[in-house]
């Protein structure tokens, strides 16, 4: 469980940080007055839905931190047999690089003005997206016709849960690419569409760093790295 | 009160935040149906929450029949004891205080308090509703499929839960894991909208330190939530898989019914080490709304402003916080490595520091305060005493070496049900006596409440007190029937029998105050707009119930703290959030 804990002292650092921004320590009873008297402590200027999509990645990465929790207790038992990752993976990966990249552009063009790019952009991020997981799916299926099936191994297991998790939240993500995209399609003009194309790209960043921490686990990188780290500790 | 057009006032800068574009039903279906009004919603959840929580009242009746009187009634076999166990806690935990207090009392009172038209996100809060009733369904589902509901107990324990000769192997354990699966599913994002109004939607003046406490309580019960359902949510995918595809996530290998399962190597501790890590934090997320609710009731019923309301706000971000990182000592006599448990019960007792605090002030609240006993503050000390009560023994089990012996025992039972079933009941019933006025406009009949309060609150105490001693005699909780055991003496019995039919006593009550929500609908008293004379913003909407968009066609401005109550010098014994300070002293030009 020290993956997650690690994970929520980060949370709490940055929630200590916000938190100090509010003027914890104010005496409010004291402090009767309009509105500008007491600076501080007022609602975020940040668009509503920006603040939810934080809110809903820090509760993602809870998620995958926990999986990856499990993950590394369940690893430490002797029936442990790691499976050779099919190399199609690292096509994959660079499938969703591009697809990240591509929504990247998107919204540099949305913040240019220039509709045209956004379009492309945002067909190309979601038509790559559909390649990485139509990989993904070509993946589990030479794992199958390898003879490593999903209940043979906790590896195996683990191997076929994480990639599913990820790619569902993938294609949740595709379908509010698609709403995005439909308007634009419809003639949705640009600058009402720009935070919309933000919070794409922000997901797909985040869903394309949520996959190399995967990548790196199911690889076997991190315990290197981890026992690299152990070793400089002590 | 005094209106205060928007740009009337010099110094207050426009609301930077534009209002949220607000959704017009069309029709009756989606005005009171597929409603995207919070306050709407809010009723839906607590509905489908009391209708799904009277199931699990029934089963707690059956249970006391079975416990009070072994082998009196025939058509309880030791099986459905354990499904009634395992439904009773599971639907009492999650499907009703949590739904109860994070989506029907948060859905009400956030947007209302901190000054909002509505959630931020009502689309997404209208669909986490119908994803909740969905879960409700499934759940409810499990009583009606082959083999009936799961048996496992509300922890869900594997190996257990999943092997044959638990009852509900069948169906009952995957519709069980698969309703878990969209209650989060929906928590989520309702969870998501609590949040974010009130980071984002709080009307101009109202500064996080200006917040009421029950807002205060619900945001921070909710982002825990937000952090904590994921482990249950992972727990269950896994359990879920290991059931239906055989793999071995938590499953070690054994011998099922004389021959070698398929399962092998997987670890019973693991799913308990994510299970108690949302637990844990689950007694506060219900624990934090209550804490909050009662912190309101009590200001507000006895004409003082809440002592230390800095303190209780940083006690509510503190207890959030250590909360967790004290799961294990749900697992002490799980097979840890021993030395855990010790640092686990440090923990605990460092998170009745925070906890001792806020009951202090509530009683310094109460200190010289002008008392009026109606049936909310009724319920808020009812509330006091039974969370000090609870909170005491749960130092003893806290400690490693007291927990181990009574681990077992009705003990545990007596103690999870005085602090964590009968306290947050107390605060929702006294919410429910508080806030009603401002949900139907009538007020609920006080001799009915005041019979209500006094059958629930004595018979709680007659109910689990005496199971304090039970436990201490050592006998064993989860049984279906405690037969000839030597060591537990026949008033044991007696007395098991004597809490069977307090707690039926009890139950029925409940119905008084059913008939009473009910009747007052119609033919309670009207009560204006601001019946218990409260500062806070839901008093001060411009109608009583709030209309859609709360506040008519200007948002309200805040000036003061929630907790003005009694200022000297001032005209009332209370001054609105959105009074002025102009006002004020005008009010208290004209008073001398």
């Amino acid at each position: 469980m020290s993956a997650i804990i690690l994970f929520l002292a980060v949370l709490a650092v940055i929630a200590g940080w916000w938190l100090s921004h509010q003027r914890l320590t104010a005496k409010p009873w004291l402090e009767e007055g309009a509105v500008g008297d007491f600076p501080g402590g007022d609602a975020m200027t940040w668009p509503a839905a920006k603040v939810g999509l934080g809110v809903f990645l820090a509760v993602a990465s809870a998620l995958f931190v926990l999986f990856i929790s499990a993950y590394s207790m369940r690893m430490s038992v002797v029936d442990w047999r790691p499976l050779p990752i099919p190399r199609l993976l690292w096509v994959n990966t660079g499938v969703l690089v591009l697809s990240s990249v591509a929504l990247q552009w998107a919204y540099v063009a949305a913040r240019r003005q220039d509709t045209e790019s956004v379009m492309i952009g945002l067909l190309a991020g979601g038509a790559s997206a559909v390649i990485f997981l139509a990989g993904q799916l070509l993946a589990w299926q030479r794992l199958g016709a390898a003879g490593y099936f999903v209940a043979s191994n906790p590896a195996n297991s683990f191997f076929y849960l994480l990639t599913a998790v990820h790619g569902l939240h993938l294609t949740g993500g595709l379908v509010a690419l698609g709403r995005t995209s439909a308007k634009m399609w419809r003639g949705a003009k640009i600058a009402e569409m720009r935070l919309s194309v933000e919070l794409c790209a922000i997901y797909w960043h985040f869903l394309l760093l949520v996959w190399l921490v995967l990548l790196g686990l199911l690889t076997g990188w991190t315990d290197d790295f981890v026992d690299i780290c152990r070793r400089l500790l002590s | 009160m005094v209106d205060i057009p928007y740009e009337g006032i010099e110094g207050i800068p426009p609301a930077e935040v534009p209002d949220v574009e607000l959704y017009h039903p069309r029709s009756w279906w989606t005005r009171y149906v597929f409603s995207q009004d919070a306050k709407v919603i809010a009723i839906q959840y607590s509905l489908t929450a009391t209708a799904i929580g009277l199931v699990a009242l029934v089963l707690s009746w059956l249970m006391r029949l079975q416990l009070g009187f072994p082998g009196t009634f025939s058509f309880i076999d030791a099986n459905q004891y354990l499904q009634f166990i395992t439904m009773h806690g599971m639907i009492m935990v999650i499907y009703l205080l949590t739904a109860l207090f994070l989506g029907g009392f948060g859905n009400y009172l956030i947007p209302l308090m901190v000054g909002a038209r509505d959630m931020v996100f009502p689309y997404v809060n209208m669909l986490s509703y119908w994803v909740y009733l969905l879960a409700v369904l499934v759940l409810a589902s499990t009583f009606f499929v082959p083999g009936g509901p799961t048996g496992a107990g509300w922890t869900l324990y594997p190996p257990q839960a999943i092997l044959s000769g638990t009852p509900g192997q069948d169906w009952g354990i995957i519709l069980m894991m698969s309703s878990l699966i969209l209650f989060i599913i929906g928590f989520t994002m309702g969870g998501l909208n609590y949040v974010v109004t009130v980071l984002q939607a709080r009307t101009r003046g109202m500064t996080l330190m200006r917040l009421p406490l029950t807002v205060w309580g619900i945001f921070t019960a909710t982002v825990m939530a937000l952090l904590a359902f994921p482990a249950l949510f992972v727990a269950s995918v896994m359990l879920l898989l290991d059931r239906l595809l055989g793999t071995s996530f938590f499953m070690p290998s054994l011998v099922e019914m004389g021959q070698l399962s398929k399962h092998g190597g997987g670890s019973p501790l693991l799913f308990q080490h994510l299970f108690w890590f949302f637990g844990h934090p689950e007694v506060y997320i219900v624990a934090l709304p209550a804490f909050g609710i009662v912190s309101d009731l009590i200001s507000t019923h006895a004409r003082k402003n809440i002592f230390g309301y800095r303190m209780m706000v940083w006690a509510i971000v503190a207890i959030g916080a250590l909360s967790f990182i004290v799961w294990a000592h749900h697992m002490y006599v799980s097979g840890m490595f021993p030395q855990f448990g010790y640092f686990f019960a440090t923990t605990t007792l460092i998170i009745a520091i925070p906890t001792a605090i806020k009951v202090y002030n509530w009683v310094l609240t109460l200190w010289r305060g002008d008392i009026h006993l109606r049936v909310p503050m009724l319920f808020a000390l009812g509330f006091i005493i039974t969370f000090v009560n609870g909170g005491l023994t749960g130092l003893f089990l806290g400690n490693v070496v007291v927990d181990v012996p009574l681990s077992d025992t009705m003990f545990v039972v007596a103690h999870f049900h005085m602090v964590m079933g009968v306290a947050p009941i107390m605060v929702v019933l006294g919410a429910i006596y508080h806030w009603y006025p401002k949900v139907t406009g009538r007020m609920l009949n006080d001799a009915l409440g005041k019979f209500h309060f006094w059958v629930t609150f004595l018979g709680a105490y007659l109910i689990f007190f005496p199971m304090h001693y039970l436990g201490l005699l050592g006998v064993p909780r989860r049984y279906f029937e405690l037969g000839d055991t030597s060591f537990i003496p026949s008033s044991a019995h007696s007395l098991n029998a004597f809490i069977s039919v307090v707690a039926l006593t009890v139950g029925f009550s409940q119905m008084v105050f059913l008939f009473n929500l009910a009747w007052s609908l119609f033919k309670g008293e009207a009560s204006g707009g601001n019946p218990w004379r409260a500062t806070t913003l839901e008093w001060q909407t411009p109608e009583t119930p709030p209309g859609h968009g709360n506040w008519g066609k200007e948002l309200p401005v805040v000036y003061r703290w929630a907790y003005d109550y009694s200022v000297p010098g001032a005209a009332e014994d209370f001054i609105p959030q959105n009074q002025p300070p102009r006002a004020t002293q005008l009010v208290q030009g004209a008073a001398s």
